[in-house]
């Protein structure tokens, strides 16, 4: 089932891969932050190809563009929305700011979903997962999003077993009117229902057997520690903060129409003073 | 009759599962395909109800290709047991799941409820009509799939793994059942690596290895081949072990039978005077 | 005193109406390699969960009589102090592995106790080299086989260095061959570092010559208890219904039939035929 390939983790090994997630996240956060605070769509642009070095690195560039096309559908939607609104508030004329200010938030969610995007696709769910017990978090929700997450395959292989047995049964799921092909799913579900309790019972069992709740103080067998790598993706975040908030605060930052506006303007100056 | 001329399956993860594959297995024959995990034996048997088209060669059933006919259509003659009986049950009670399938090929209510009667009365779960088949033993649940798919009548009926997780005396009552279908002409397919289970049943047996069939005969003959059952991963039924241990006796070469081994090796302690 | 040791023990799941063992009183010494069978729903899964504490912590129940493992009383310790002494290896192998590596699952049960980091890498790296799995080490255990995903189970009980093992019906789901490693593993445990095994099969053809001990139940009561060679030539055993193998049946054919064979009742393919040579050597 292709829906669920996207999910199984493959192990890539890559400087990117490697980095600590907490590290990764509040990179992550930053560029949220700073995708805020800009509405202008310049900044925007350089924020979007920010991400270009990451994901070369990381060697996920397939699937970052995948995930592009998947946000492209909800930004066209954002973009034509914001875009109407705007247009019927100017009294239904085009008016480059705005063009410019819709292009700007549409590009705006696009950054936020890729930046988030680089972060899903460079870290595995085991990293993740150790990431967040560090961070604190109680280890019984690591473990169901762990557990959960090995079990994904599993979970996608029985549903297709399902389903060939009930086929092999004369079950047509193509068939019928819209009310009849939602039922036709009722003898997949249940059993995979089913299935999921007695799994459940049988993870419960072992988790016992293997002394969970032993004590509250839990150790690892792994543990995330900060290198290189690390330190330089702070240094590098910061500086892009800082740069970010100081441009914000002290430098105007220019709308593209009126650099186009002013270029168009410079160049028909040109073509008049050559001709 | 079921042809396979020359089949090539690959997974969509580029696993190829069979390489090549021909044989013919005739009305109310018994085949028992044996096999290591992973030697394409379930993929093999998915093909014979159309759940798998092949990559390259042909499927026949009754001598029309398995593409040009639905998963459902080519179900109403082969009936495919899975190993877990819990893939497919969900119904309230024993009745409807034996109903399903029923219902899915368009039979009259009438005709519907004698075949209900007479699956249950085939696997003895008659009293058990009205009752969840979710508050069964895992025994009784394994005999309600197999009525389920029994209630339709199947000229072939694919049994996967059937022995899995059973007792000496299920696995005896599956062999008593198996001899019954057998006597009604069906044509039986037993995927399992059971190797004392085949040895009792004495069927047709296939051997596959990696993608291919490496051997085809009956289990007599197959079962007591030491070599070729080491291609396959598989290892001999007791008795043909203990056989193939005295070389030095000329004993008859395809035993696996008990009774028999204990008759030829009785003669032979006798005549050397006890 | 025995490692494990029942007197009387009884037990009803919850809501249900009949005991699922009933006056179960049975002794298993250090270092024995026990085999309990007998027809599906005869209770031998019943009392493997007696012997590490879920019955009746974890399913509740109406539990009489005691049962006192490593000397411990099993009613009045909670799981995870009996999981210190007592590994449970459950059928289903998918089911018993929750991590995204073997060597995190290995880890878990040391993880729970809180184990410092240091002693768990040395325990788990044993652990997975005992159970032939250390190159697997950092596998996901989905791409694993199920015989593979059985001795990853093995080895995360072995890891917490329990004095008993218990394996419940370990390779139903596994083919002959793998099933075969599985029971080499064991025996390796229990040979070379005292391990006292307790295996539930149903597979004696293939389990019934590693054995010290064999318990046979039937409809949650003990039918026979002791030594194997004895027990599984027994007409006792044969109306059991349990599989006996066949080199053993063959045995009790022809000693009716008036042939004794040697003194020792064979339990494999390889006892027979020594048996048989000897036999006809003498004639």
């Amino acid at each position: 089932m292709s829906v669920f390939s996207g999910l199984k983790f493959r192990k890539v090994y890559s400087p990117i891969h490697n980095l600590d997630p907490r590290i990764k996240f509040i990179y992550v956060c930053v560029i949220f932050v700073i995708a805020i605070l800009y509405s202008e769509l310049i900044p925007l642009i350089v924020l979007f190809f920010l991400q270009v070095p990451f994901v070369l690195l990381a060697r996920v560039q397939r699937e970052w563009v995948r995930s592009l096309r998947g946000a492209g559908y909800l930004a066209a939607l954002i973009f034509f929305t914001n875009f109407i609104f705007k247009f019927i508030g100017a009294g239904y004329t085009i008016l480059p700011y705005d063009v410019e200010t819709t292009i700007g938030l549409t590009l705006r969610f696009v950054v936020l979903v890729e930046s988030f995007s680089v972060f899903f696709l460079t870290t595995s769910p085991d990293h993740l997962g150790l990431a967040l017990e560090q961070t604190r978090v109680p280890y019984e929700f690591v473990f169901a999003f762990t557990t959960a997450v090995r079990f994904v395959p599993v979970l996608a292989e029985e549903a297709q077993t399902i389903m060939d047995a009930q086929k092999a049964r004369g079950l047509e799921l193509e068939k019928g009117n819209f009310m009849k092909r939602i039922r036709n799913y009722i003898p997949i579900l249940i059993p995979l229902i089913v299935s999921a309790i007695r799994r459940s019972l049988e993870l419960a069992e072992a988790m016992e057997s293997r002394a969970w709740g032993a004590t509250k103080k839990r150790t690892n067998l792994y543990a995330l520690k900060m290198r290189k790598g690390d330190f330089a993706l702070i240094a590098i975040t910061a500086t892009i903060l800082a740069a970010a908030i100081y441009i914000r605060l002290y430098v105007p930052v220019p709308m593209l129409h009126d650099i186009l506006a002013s270029w168009t303007h410079t160049a028909k100056l040109l073509t008049i003073t050559l001709l | 009759m079921i042809e396979v001329k020359d089949v090539y399956f690959s997974y969509q993860n580029g696993v190829e599962a069979l390489k090549g594959v021909s044989l013919t297995i005739k009305d109310g024959e018994f085949v028992a395909i044996m096999g290591q995990n992973g030697a394409g034996k379930t993929t093999l048997v998915k093909h014979f109800n159309g759940l798998l088209k092949p990559a390259k060669g042909q499927v026949l059933i009754d001598g029309v290709d398995t593409t040009k006919r639905s998963i459902a259509e080519l179900s109403k003659d082969v009936g495919f047991v899975f190993q877990n009986p819990d893939s497919q049950l969900f119904s309230e009670t024993v009745e409807d799941e034996i109903a399903f399938a029923l219902k899915n090929f368009g039979y009259e209510t009438e005709v519907i409820e004698k075949r209900i009667t007479w699956a249950l009365n085939l696997l003895n779960l008659t009293q058990y009509r009205k009752t969840s088949p979710f508050m069964l033993s895992g025994g009784e649940r394994k005999r309600v799939a197999l009525a389920s798919i029994l209630a339709w009548d199947p000229k072939t009926l694919i049994l996967d793994e059937p022995t899995i997780g059973q007792d000496y005396e299920q696995k005896e009552k599956l062999r008593q059942f198996i001899m019954q279908m057998r006597t009604q002409q069906k044509t039986i397919i037993a995927v399992t690596h059971d190797v004392e289970f085949v040895a009792e049943c004495n069927p047709r047996v296939l051997l596959m290895r990696e993608g291919k069939v490496i051997a085809d005969g009956i289990a007599t003959r197959i079962l007591t081949d030491p070599e070729i059952l080491t291609q396959a991963s598989i290892v001999p039924p007791q008795i043909a072990q203990i056989f193939l241990e005295l070389p030095g006796l000329n004993l008859q070469k395809d035993i696996i039978d008990v009774y028999e081994a204990a008759r030829i090796l009785q003669n032979i302690l006798e005549k050397r005077g006890r | 005193m025995a490692i494990i040791e029942t007197h009387n023990l009884s037990y009803t799941y919850p809501g249900a109406t009949k005991q699922s063992i009933s006056g179960v009183s049975i002794k298993i010494e250090q270092g024995e390699f026990t085999l309990i069978t007998g027809p599906s729903g005869c209770g031998k899964t019943t009392i493997c969960r007696c012997f590490n504490g879920l019955i009746p912590h974890f399913y509740q129940g109406e539990m009489t009589g005691s049962i006192i493992v490593a000397d411990k009383k099993v009613s009045e310790n909670p799981i995870h102090e009996l999981a210190k002494h007592v590994g449970l290896v459950f059928q289903n192998p998918e089911n018993q592995l929750f991590a995204l590596s073997v060597e995190k699952d290995v880890a878990f049960g040391l993880e729970n106790l809180g184990v410092p980091r240091k002693e768990i890498r040395e325990k788990v790296d044993w652990a997975l080299k005992l159970a032939g799995i250390y190159e697997l080490r950092e596998r996901p255990p989905h791409e694993l086989s199920g015989g593979q995903q059985q001795r990853v189970a093995i080895a995360s009980v072995l890891a917490m260095q329990p004095r008993i093992i218990v394996l419940d019906e370990p390779t139903s789901f596994l083919d002959p061959l793998s099933a075969k490693k599985i029971f080499e593993v064991i025996r390796e445990l229990n040979r070379n570092l005292g391990i006292t095994v307790v295996l539930v099969e149903h597979r004696l053809d293939l389990t019934a010559k590693y054995t010290d001990h064999i318990i046979i139940m039937e409809n949650g009561k003990v039918m026979l208890d002791g030594d194997p060679h004895q027990i599984l030539q027994s007409e006792e055993a044969r109306l059991v219904g349990v599989g006996i193998p066949k080199a053993t049946h063959l045995y009790r054919i022809l000693k009716h039939e008036g042939i004794q064979l040697g003194d020792t009742v064979p339990l494999s393919s390889e006892d027979m035929a020594k048996l048989l040579k000897e036999a006809l050597r003498t004639r």
